[in-house]
Order: C-alpha cells, then structure tokens, then sequence
C-alpha cells in the first residue's frame, strides 16, 4: 500500500505538521487515537497520535518533532512523497461525554494529539480550558487553533518568552486553586510532565488522564512491547489504551522502558548521518 | 531395503551465526531414489494423516518417474501453500507417521518430497493458475496467514470475489512474522502468496478489521465472511519482573527479528536487544524458533528452560534436535519463579526452581510439581517468553453476536460456520495457538462450506 502526503510543514523548529491522504483512516478516526506508520521497506513502525482527520478530504494530520532517525527521515519528505504504510486508527478513543468543565493540557508535541480533543469535548457540550506549554515561544504549536477551538487557552513557556513564566502544571495549580469545580483534566506531553502533572493533581482528588505512548510494533495487541503498569496490573497501550487514570500509571516503568533502545537508536542515527551527510562529525545524541 | 535419504543442512557451527535456511532439500537424485521407496499401498493411508488431503501416492509415484511437474500439479489440487507445507508441517505425527514403512521406523519423507516439488516448480518458473468463471458472490476473508490463504485460494478457485484484509503490512500471518527465515524463506512465502494473488485474490494491508471497519459492517458489503485472525496475543507467565528491560514475548521478539528484519539492523530500522546470556521459557515450536534466533543475533549462551522433562517437549524433535545440535542449552524441569532487576530496570537473571514430574494432569502429561528448596539463579540478559498464545480480542469489537468461549476462542460448527450467518472461522481463532497445517485444513472445510452455501 502507499499513502500520499498531502500536505507538510514546519510549524516549529524541527517539529512537522504532515496531512496524509488515507480516507479509510480518516472516516473510522475518533479523538484519542493513533496511527501507525512505516516510511519504506527498511523503516521500523512508528506510533503517532492523530492530530486531526477530515473525512471529506479523506485526510488524516500527525505532527512529530525530530528526534531518531525515522522522524529525521520523514522530515526530509516533501507533498507528493508517499509514505509506504500508514495503519489505524489504533486505541481505544478518548472516553468524550459531557461532564462540565476540563482542563486539557498540552506540552510540547503533546498539544497535538490534545488539540481533537479539545474539539472532541466541546462538541460534547463541555466548558473547556485548555493550557498549552513548551520551552520557548518558537516551539509552541496550534495556538490559533487551540485558541479557536477552546473557551479558555493558558500558555505557560519555561523561559518565560510567552505566557506564564513557567510549566503548564503551575497553570492547572492555578485553576485548581480558584476554587473553580474541575470535572476532569487530560494531560499529554513528555512522560515527566505527565508524571509531575499526575502528582499535583492527586490530592485535589480530580479525575486525570494521560496518553501514553511507549514503544510498539504491531499497534493490535499482538507484541506486547508497549507494556505499561497501571494500579499494579499490566496493561497494552495499544489496545487497553492509549489513555489511563494518570494516578494509577506507573511513570518510571514507562521512562525506563521508552529509553530501551537508546544505544541503538543513537548507532542507527550515525549511521543515517554518515550516509547521508559526508560531513557528519558523530556527535552521538543517544535520543531515541 | 533402502534407506531413507538424509536431508542435507547447513553445517550447524555455520549456521548458528547465519538466517540462511538450515535444511537445503533434496537433490533430484535423493528426490527420486525416496519417492522410490513409496511401496504404492492399496489403500493409502497417509491420505489419512494429511489434513489437507494431498493424492500421496499419485505425487509420488510421478516423482518416482521423474516428472515434477506433474507431482507438483496433483499437490496443488488441494494445497495452495506447498513450499511451505513442505517445510513446517509436523509429518512426522501425520502422513509419515502412518506411511507403512514407519513401522520399520523409515517412512517415506513425504514432506521433504513435498518440499522438493514446489521448489521445483518454484525454479521452473510457476505458471498462472488459468481465470476461472466468476459467480457474483463476495467474500471477505480477514487475516493473511494460512487459514486466510488457503480460504481464499479455495474460494477464488470457485469463482467468488475475494477480498483478504491483513492488519500488519505483510501478508502470511505466522508464516511471516512467527516463523524464522532459516526454517521458513520469507521469499517462498512472498511467492507462495503471489501464486495466491494470481487467482484473482485482492490482498489489502494495513487494514485492521475492529478498528477501521467493524465485522457488522463487512457482512454488509460481502456475501461471507471468513475469520482467519489466528491466536496473536501473548501470554505472560504473571511472576514479578516481566515488565523489565529485555523481557520479550516470543512475539514481540520474532517480530522484530521477521516481520522487522532486526538481524539486519541498523540498515533495517528496527532494533532489538540481542542479549549476552539468553533465557527462553517454554518448550514449544515457538520457543525453539525464538531461542535459535537469539543465538543467531550474537548470544553467548542461550537456554531453553521448560518445566517438563524432554520427552513432553511439545516442539517437533527435529527443531529439538536441531537446536541441541547448534548448541542451545536445554533446562528442564526446571521454571521461573521471577525475573531479577539489574540497573535501570533491566533483567539481571532469573530465579527458577526444580520441578518433578506427578500424576497425568488433563491433557494426559505427567504435570510438574516445584521441588522446595531447589530454588537457584541462572545469568540472564534477556529473558523470553514463549508459553503460548491466544485469540486477539480485537476483531471481536463491533461484531455483535459472535460466540466466543472461556479461551477467547471462536465457537464453530463442524461446517466451520460461528453463530453469525454468513461468517464462518477456523484455524487458531477457533482452536487456539496449533500447527499451520490444522489451521489449513479447517479452512479448507470451512472454504468448502462458504461455498456450498453461495451455491444455493
């Protein structure tokens, strides 16, 4: 099968907003979902949450930040450029009904896969809040439609060029903190966030939930690589999530097991490096 | 009375640093001075262990005449999937088993005359299989591994319009992730599947069936629908440390080794931690599959540990022969009881403890019982876990009414038909984790069925 870029852009330094034309795709999508991709025959299988879907178009949006070789790869693919396979959508759907007001949280990248949601919960009749945060003002992403699509929008940057001088966690304190009546509250970002974020929200006893995305393969249920702890019990992401009770996750599995491969992806990458750049000096950034 | 003919192999000091196929097939010569052995019985049993029905006799008695062609011709009436029939089948407890030379302890090799035919053919070139009359029917079929296949080979052979639906980006099922390339060429598979392809059948990747369409709305758009999901969720065995840092299931392992070509890393992208000291629980086909891989990436020592002693070892002996011929080590009676954690959440060995074998427990084999006191440590990097497998739940979404027992496996008739009209199932889904081969020949009366019913 291949599967045509629509449409790509950088809508951050080295983070891609890609349109892919897969109408099957985009007509099951709901929010909370994700997809699998596979750029050519030699590719591993990357997860990535679904940005947005437009049915009439058929088209279904990822946005990823470079980071290993696979991601650095599809950065360098233009429109018309056909990615090899592109399989969803996987996971069980976001759990959208009215409850009142939320709070959706995005850090980093992790204001993509937040930004259906927000929608998702508006449609449902919910108030909602949304809190979006990254280092600095360049890496911010969807702020105009973030800002469209909630009844509120905080921004939070570490080094203070926007917003709140500080992390998105501070923001929610804040909220949490005015006494205003929080059904629940969704947080998707780097797992350290969505950690820091599960312990602060623990004891105002609100309702948190996260987006986990470890390491998979198949995206079915069928490895059984993307293991996560959840209140003791072992759970699949891909299929029993990927969203969990974010004061039941355990995020130091989650951590260690998202850094498995690090030696590897860091050999992978010099290896991508040095074929493709002859002036590559190895500089071994061991992401992964 | 001549001799059964040795199968040649790789030499096992090369192999066990090579994926190149282990047994390399008979030569014409081999191949006629066995089928020469056949006594040509009056009344063919060996028809009776295969359960796909392959004419024995004829292909053989073709083959003692040197004319391939023709065996390959009578093998294919009613197997779409020789070559790899050929290697993986257990003849052992099929066909050969009851060939009347097995008395004598020398059956016939039937499956390695298999083998050798649809190489041959494979070599010659194979010819398209002539376009048959279409009869206006569709039929779904979900699941590209040997059920699948042979479902829809079957079927497309009838004149129905054929639509496989496989969710990973390969076709083969088992064949492609599951079994090693050493054991089973993925390129025989591709070929076997193009044959396949060439009946008329439309393969679709990528195309998850319970996610992106639901079984309710397949039985819409087509006439029958066949479930050929096979039993693709691993299970765990629940003691403390399977979370750890090179903890794999044998799934999760092979995958990454077959369907991912992580032997070929870093020019293929997907990695996998190959492991210095590797441990491998359980004692099926699987586990050998897994433990011969592992040692193939680089091991230093890789063991099979297994609860039972080696005569219940439920792998085929020749895989166990092999793998003790290539040096994996092989722990019986022996089990874990947790998985030890080094830095940074990683498996730093794994407790086990002896067992003895006690009474007959329901399956017939003697069941194990730990030995107090006998607990100990065995090194280990990477630990693997190849207890079984079962139905994956996930077709089960949005397929209102399908019956399902306790295991998770599908309920069937003996037409192979699930309590849905219209949909009929077979192979691991309906049987869970078996042989490629019974996973064929359920299809095949399945097939049969979904046929009989389009026809009135």
């Amino acid at each position: 099968m291949s599967y045509r870029i629509i449409e790509k852009k950088e809508i951050a330094p080295i983070v891609h907003l890609m349109k892919v034309l897969a109408p099957d795709v985009a007509r099951a999508s709901k929010a909370g979902q994700f997809i699998i991709l596979r750029i050519d025959e030699t590719s591993e299988r990357i997860p990535l949450t679904i940005a947005d879907f437009d049915v009439r178009e058929g088209t279904v949006s990822i946005i990823f930040q470079e980071m290993g070789k696979t991601t650095k790869q599809l950065a360098k693919m233009s429109e018309a450029d056909e990615l090899q396979d592109f399989v969803g959508p996987l996971g069980t759907p976001a759990d959208v009904r009215k409850l009142g007001t939320v709070i959706l949280v995005g850090g980093g990248v992790g204001i993509a896969p937040v930004y259906p949601q927000v929608k998702a919960y508006r449609e449902a009749g919910n108030k909602v809040i949304s809190v979006i945060g990254a280092r600095n003002k360049d890496l911010l992403i969807l702020e105009d439609e973030m800002k469209a699509a909630s009844d509120e929008l905080h921004i939070a940057t570490d080094d203070g060029s926007k917003g709140h001088h500080g992390f998105v966690t501070d923001v929610v304190k804040q909220i949490l903190d005015s006494g205003e009546d929080i059904a629940r509250i969704v947080v998707i970002g780097p797992p350290i966030l969505m950690k820091v974020a599960a312990g602060m929200t623990a004891p105002y006893g609100v309702e948190t939930i996260v987006s986990l995305n470890p390491i998979m393969i198949d995206g079915t249920g069928m490895c059984g690589g993307c293991r996560v702890s959840v209140g003791g019990e072992t759970k699949f992401a891909c299929v029993d999530g990927p969203e969990f009770d974010a004061h039941k996750v355990d995020f130091n599995l989650l951590m260690s097991r998202l850094a498995l491969y690090r030696d590897e992806e860091s050999r992978c990458l010099e290896d991508h490096d040095h074929k493709h750049d002859p002036d590559h000096k190895c500089t071994c950034r061991g992401e992964n | 009375m001549v001799h059964r003919q040795a199968m040649p192999h790789q030499d096992a000091k090369e192999r066990a640093h090579n994926f190149n196929e282990v047994a390399l097939g008979y030569s014409s010569e081999q191949a006629i001075a066995e089928a020469s052995r056949c006594l040509e019985c009056k009344n063919p049993v060996c028809v009776d262990g295969c359960p796909v029905n392959i004419d024995i006799p004829a292909f053989i008695s073709w083959m003692k005449a040197g004319d391939f062609d023709r065996a390959i011709d009578i093998i294919k009436l009613t197997n779409s999937l020789p070559a790899v029939c050929g290697r993986v089948c257990p003849q052992e407890v099929q066909c050969e088993e009851l060939c009347v030379l097995a008395k004598k302890g020398e059956p016939v090799a039937i499956g390695r005359l298999e083998r050798f035919c649809a190489d041959h053919e494979r070599e010659r070139g194979v010819v398209p299989p002539s376009k048959v009359e279409h009869t206006g029917k569709k039929v779904a079929v979900i699941g590209a591994g040997p059920a699948g296949l042979t479902a829809a080979a079957d079927l497309a052979k009838a004149g129905h319009e054929v639509t496989i639906f496989e969710s990973l980006h390969e076709t083969g099922g088992v064949l492609t992730y599951g079994i090693p390339e050493f054991r089973l060429p993925k390129s025989i598979v591709k070929e076997e599947v193009d044959y396949i392809r060439q009946l008329g059948v439309d393969l679709k990747v990528d195309y998850v069936i319970g996610k992106i369409k639901t079984l309710d709305e397949l039985r819409e758009d087509f006439d029958a629908v066949f479930l050929g999901t096979g039993a693709g969720l691993p299970k765990f065995m629940g003691i403390p440390g399977e979370n750890l840092n090179g903890v794999y299931s044998a799934n999760e392992f092979l995958t990454r080794v077959n369907l991912m070509k992580a032997y070929q890393f870093p020019n293929y992208g997907t990695p996998i931690k190959k492991g210095k000291k590797v441990i491998v629980v359980g004692g099926g086909n699987v586990a050998m599959d897994a433990a011969r891989s592992a040692l193939r990436l680089g091991a230093e020592e890789v063991s099979i540990v297994y609860r039972r002693s080696d005569d219940e070892l439920p792998a085929r002996r020749e895989e166990i022969d092999n793998a003790k011929e290539e040096g994996i080590v092989f722990r019986l009676l022996t089990n874990p009881v947790r998985i030890l954690e080094g830095e940074n959440m990683t498996v730093n060995g794994v407790e086990c403890i002896r067992m003895e074998l006690g009474e007959p427990d329901e399956s017939g084999r003697r069941s194990p019982v730990p030995k107090e006191g006998s607990e100990h440590v065995i090194d280990a990097d990477v630990v693997i876990i190849a207890i079984g497998t079962s139905p994956n739940p996930m077709i089960f979404s949005g397929s209102s009414g399908l019956e399902t027992n306790s295991r998770g496996t599908i309920i069937v008739d003996e037409n192979g038909k699930t309590s849905l009209d219209n949909v009929y199932a077979a192979g691991d889904a309906v049987t869970g984790a078996a042989t490629v081969i019974s996973a064929m020949g359920a299809a095949k009366v399945a097939a049969a069925s979904i046929n009989r019913m389009l026809s009135n």
